[in-house]
C-alpha cells in the first residue's frame, strides 16, 4: 500500500503539470473563441441559434469519442500538411487532446454568455445609446462588464468539465492524471486509480474557487479579488510549466505502449535499455492499438511493441495465413517500404488472440478445439475485450467455425478472466501469453485449422529513428530474447491478485531473468 | 431649433403609421410639451430628433442641419436625454454616470469630476451621494441623477420622455417644478412627453396634442384650455380644468365654512 502510493505520488509532478497545461491552454482558447461568438450571437438571432446548437451537440458527443475523432482528423491534416509545406505535426497527444477539450469547453461559455449578454435591462441599452455610445463602446462599457459576472460562472463551469474530461486524453496519447486511471485499472491498482481520481477532483476544486473569487470580484467590482484571484492561477500555470520543463517530459526517446501489462512492462524494459545507454527516454502509455502504428508512422513516438498477426491484419489488411518466418519476412519488406516503419526482429514470444474456458467447464462438455466449442456454442456466452470482436480474427474464426453464441459481451481485460471464473461468461477471448490463463485454470482451445495468424511479438521503430544507432545498440538485445514463460510470469506479478508488482519492477525482474541487467 | 418637415415613420412596414407627415418646429429656449394617449406616436416623434428611431419619409434638423448629417452617437452627445426608465449604469456610481457624456467627449479627467460636483449641487442631492451606487438611490433619486447625467455635457436641448411618470405625485410635482427652474436658469430648448395633461398645463410653454400619429393640436396651454374645435382636444382639456375647478369649489367651501 505505502509502496504503491509512493510510486504514484513520484509520478504526480509530471501527470499534474502535464495536465494543468492541457487544461489552461485549452480553457484559454476556449475562452478566446468564445467571447466573439457570444457578441456577435447576442446580437444576432441568425447566428445565435447555429452557434448555440453547435455546442449542445458537441456536448452529447461522449467525450472520449471527441478525442478519439480528432486523432483521424489531425492526422489527415498533417498528412495534408506534410505535403505542401514539407513537415507535419503529430496528430497524437497535446494537439487532439487541446482541441477536444477547447471544443468542449465553449457550451457553458457560449450558453451563459448569451444569457448575460440578452438578458440586460433595456433601460440600460436604452440609456446607453441616448447618452451617446458608438457599439464598441456600448459593449465594452456597458455589456460586458454587465453579463460578466454570469459568463465567469460558465467559465467555471468549463473548467471543472475541463479538468474532468483532461483525464480521457490519455488514450491519445497526452499524459495527464488519467494515467493514473487508465494504467491503474488495466493492472488493477485501485490506489492509482483512487490517486489520479482524488488528484482530478482536486485540481478542479481549486481552480473552481479561484475563478468563483474572479467571478465574485467582477460582480461585485472588487478589483482586488479578480487580480488575487487571476494572480494564483497564473502562478499555478507558471509552476506547472517550470515542473513540466524540469522533469524533462521533452525526452529524447519516447517509447509507445498499448494499455494492457504485458505492454507496460516492455516498455519499461526498452525506456530502461535506453536510459542505460545514457539518453533519456519516456514511454507513452495506453494508447489504442491502430494509434500506437499511427503514432509510430507518423514519428509520434520511436519504438514499440506490436505483434505480428495484429499488423498483419489491420496495417497490412492481409487475411491469408503464411507460416511464421514467412509472415515476418514478408512484413518487414511491406512495412519499411510502405510506411518507412523498420521491423527490428520478434522478441521470441507470442501473444496470440486465443479463446479460452474454465478447464473444469471445458472437460465436462468435452471441448478440446474451437471445432468441438462450435457444436455447442449457441448454448454458450462469449466474453471479449473492446476489441475482439471488431477484429478481422474473430470475423474469420466464426466464420470458418461456425461459431454462434447465445450472447456476446464486452469487458475490460482486466474483467475478461474474473468474467470466465465467475461465470458470467463461458468462453473469453484470451491472450496466450497472459499470466492470469495459468493462474485461474483456463484451458486455450486448439486452432486445428489454423486461422489466427501468428502474433510474434516484434519491436517496430519509428521511420525518423530507423537508422539510429543508440536505439538499435539499445533493443537489438531483446529480439529473440524473451521466451514465453518468462513473459508469462512478468505479466502475472503484475495482473495477479494479490502481492502485485509494478511494471517497472517487472521489468528489472525480466530484465535480470534474461541476463541484460 | 428642431424642425420636422413631412415626417412618417410605420414599424410595420407601411400597412399602419405611427407618425403620419407631421411638421412642426420648436423655437429655441422653449419648453414643448407632446401629449396624446399611448400609441399616439409622441414617443416616436420625441426620438427622431435624437436618431433613437430613423424616419421613413421627411426630414428632421436640429440647429438648422438636417440629423443624418452627423453619426447618430455624436449628435446625441449633444442632446440631453431623459426617460422614464432612467437607465442609470447599475456598475457606475453616481459620479461616474453623471460624467459619463462629458468621458464620452474626451474631456479631462478633473473637469469631469468638476462637472459632476457642479451637477449634484443643480439637483439639489447630497455631495456625498457621487460615490454611492445607483441601487442605493431611491427612484427620485435615481431620476435627480438621470436629469443630471443628461445635463452633464451642456447641451442646448432635452429630450424628456415621460421623465417623472414612475414616480409618486408629490416627487413628480417637485421634480418637474425644479427641472423647469432649470430649463429656464440654463436656457435649455426642451421637449418633453407625457401623457399628464395636468402636468403638460403646469410646465410646458405650449403644447401638442397628437393622435393616431398626427398632430390635431398645436398651442399655448391658455389657448387650447378655451373652447377647441376638435372634441377629442377638447375632453383632453377639459381635465385639467374640472379638476382645478372642483379644487377651487373645495377651497371654497372651506373658506366659507370659517
Amino acid at each position: 500500500m505505502n509502496e504503491r502510493f509512493a510510486a504514484s505520488a513520484r509520478l504526480l509532478p509530471d501527470y499534474l503539470s502535464q495536465h494543468v497545461l492541457l487544461s489552461a491552454a485549452a480553457l484559454v482558447l476556449g475562452f478566446l473563441v468564445s467571447v466573439p461568438l457570444v457578441v456577435a450571437a447576442s446580437h444576432n438571432a441568425r447566428v445565435r441559434w447555429p452557434v448555440l446548437g453547435f455546442a449542445s451537440v458537441v456536448q452529447t458527443v461522449p467525450s472520449l469519442a471527441l478525442l478519439a475523432l480528432f486523432y483521424p482528423l489531425l492526422l489527415a491534416l498533417s498528412s495534408a500538411s506534410k505535403h505542401v509545406f514539407g513537415h507535419g505535426f503529430s496528430a497524437l497527444g497535446f494537439l487532439p487532446s487541446l482541441l477536444a477539450l477547447t471544443l468542449y469547453s465553449m457550451l457553458p461559455i457560449l450558453r451563459n454568455g448569451v444569457t448575460g449578454l440578452t438578458t440586460l435591462d433595456p433601460a440600460v441599452i436604452e440609456a446607453a445609446r441616448g447618452v451617446g455610445m458608438t457599439n464598441r463602446q456600448r459593449l465594452l462599457r456597458i455589456e460586458l462588464p454587465l453579463a460578466a459576472p454570469v459568463l465567469m460562472a460558465g467559465v467555471r463551469t468549463a473548467a471543472v468539465w475541463v479538468i474532468g474530461g483532461a483525464t480521457l486524453s490519455t488514450p491519445v496519447g497526452q499524459t495527464s492524471l488519467g494515467n493514473y486511471i487508465f494504467s491503474g485499472l488495466q493492472v488493477e491498482d485501485w490506489v492509482s486509480v483512487l490517486f489520479g481520481c482524488i488528484a482530478a477532483v482536486a485540481l478542479a476544486l481549486v481552480a473552481d474557487q479561484l475563478l468563483g473569487l474572479i467571478e465574485v470580484g467582477v460582480a461585485r467590482r472588487r478589483p482586488v479579488k479578480i487580480w488575487f484571484g487571476v494572480g494564483l492561477l497564473v502562478a499555478g500555470v507558471a509552476a506547472a510549466g517550470a515542473a513540466s520543463l524540469a522533469s524533462g517530459s521533452r525526452s529524447s526517446y519516447v517509447i509507445g505502449a498499448k494499455n494492457f501489462a504485458e505492454q507496460y512492462i516492455l516498455a519499461a524494459v526498452m525506456t530502461d535499455r535506453i536510459k542505460k545507454e545514457g539518453y533519456s527516454s519516456t514511454a507513452r502509455v495506453d494508447l489504442g492499438s491502430v494509434i500506437a502504428f499511427r503514432a509510430l508512422a507518423s514519428n509520434g513516438i520511436d519504438a514499440y511493441v506490436d505483434y505480428s498477426g495484429t499488423v498483419w491484419s489491420t496495417v497490412m489488411n492481409r487475411h491469408d495465413s503464411l507460416p511464421r518466418l514467412q509472415m515476418l519476412d514478408e512484413m518487414r519488406v511491406q512495412l519499411r517500404r510502405d510506411h518507412g516503419v523498420l521491423l527490428l526482429g520478434a522478441l521470441g514470444f507470442e501473444n496470440a488472440y486465443a479463446l479460452a474456458m474454465r478447464r473444469d467447464r471445458a472437460e465436462a462438455l468435452g471441448i478440446r478445439t474451437i471445432a468441438d466449442l462450435a457444436q455447442h456454442s449457441p448454448d454458450l456466452r462469449i466474453g471479449g475485450d473492446f476489441e475482439f470482436f471488431a477484429r478481422p480474427e474473430w470475423r474469420a474464426l466464426r466464420d470458418r467455425y461456425g461459431l454462434r453464441f447465445r450472447q456476446q459481451r464486452q469487458f475490460q481485460p482486466t474483467f475478461l478472466y474474473r468474467a470466465a471464473t465467475s461465470d458470467e461468461v463461458d468462453v473469453i477471448s484470451a491472450a496466450s501469453s497472459d499470466g492470469r490463463i495459468k493462474a485461474y485454470d483456463l484451458v486455450v482451445l486448439e486452432d486445428p485449422q489454423q486461422v489466427i495468424p501468428p502474433y510474434d511479438a516484434i519491436v517496430l521503430v519509428s521511420p525518423a529513428r530507423a537508422g539510429d544507432p543508440v536505439l538499435r545498440r539499445a533493443l537489438e538485445p531483446l529480439v529473440s530474447a524473451i521466451p514465453i514463460d518468462l513473459m508469462r510470469e512478468a505479466n502475472y506479478m503484475v495482473d495477479r491478485d494479490t502481492n502485485r508488482t509494478q511494471p517497472g519492477k517487472a521489468a528489472q525482474w525480466l530484465e535480470s531473468a534474461i541476463h541484460l541487467n | 431649433m428642431i424642425s420636422f418637415q413631412h415626417v412618417s415613420k410605420s414599424f410595420d412596414g407601411g400597412r399602419d403609421f405611427a407618425v403620419r407627415d407631421v411638421t412642426f418646429s420648436v423655437a429655441p429656449k422653449a419648453f414643448v410639451v407632446l401629449v396624446g394617449d399611448s400609441g399616439s406616436g409622441k414617443t416616436t416623434l420625441l426620438k427622431m430628433i435624437n436618431r433613437l428611431i430613423e424616419p421613413d419619409q421627411g426630414a428632421v434638423s436640429v440647429a438648422g442641419e438636417p440629423v443624418q448629417s452627423v453619426a447618430a452617437f455624436s449628435l446625441r452627445r449633444r442632446i440631453g436625454y431623459v426617460f422614464q426608465g432612467i437607465g442609470l449604469f447599475p456598475h457606475m456610481s453616481v459620479a461616474e454616470n453623471i460624467g459619463i457624456t462629458p468621458l464620452l467627449l474626451g474631456w479631462p479627467k478633473p473637469e469631469i469630476a468638476a462637472r459632476a460636483a457642479e451637477l449634484i449641487d443643480l439637483v439639489e442631492l447630497p455631495r456625498s451621494y457621487l460615490t454611492r451606487m445607483p441601487s442605493e438611490l431611491s427612484g427620485g433619486q435615481q431620476q435627480r441623477v438621470g436629469v443630471a447625467r443628461a445635463l452633464a455635457a451642456r447641451p442646448s436641448i432635452m429630450l424628456m420622455d415621460e421623465p417623472f411618470g414612475a414616480l409618486d405625485p408629490v416627487t413628480r410635482d417637485t421634480l418637474g417644478s425644479e427641472y423647469r427652474r432649470l430649463h429656464e436658469s440654463m436656457e435649455l430648448t426642451t421637449v418633453m412627453v407625457t401623457h399628464d395633461v395636468m402636468e403638460a398645463v403646469i410646465l410646458g410653454d405650449r403644447i401638442i396634442v397628437v393622435r393616431q400619429g398626427e398632430i390635431v393640436a398645436d398651442g399655448e396651454p391658455n389657448e387650447l384650455l378655451v373652447e377647441h374645435p376638435d372634441a377629442g382636444v377638447r375632453a383632453l382639456m377639459d381635465m385639467p380644468r374640472r379638476q382645478a375647478e372642483r379644487v377651487r369649489i373645495l377651497m371654497q367651501e372651506r373658506t366659507q365654512r370659517e
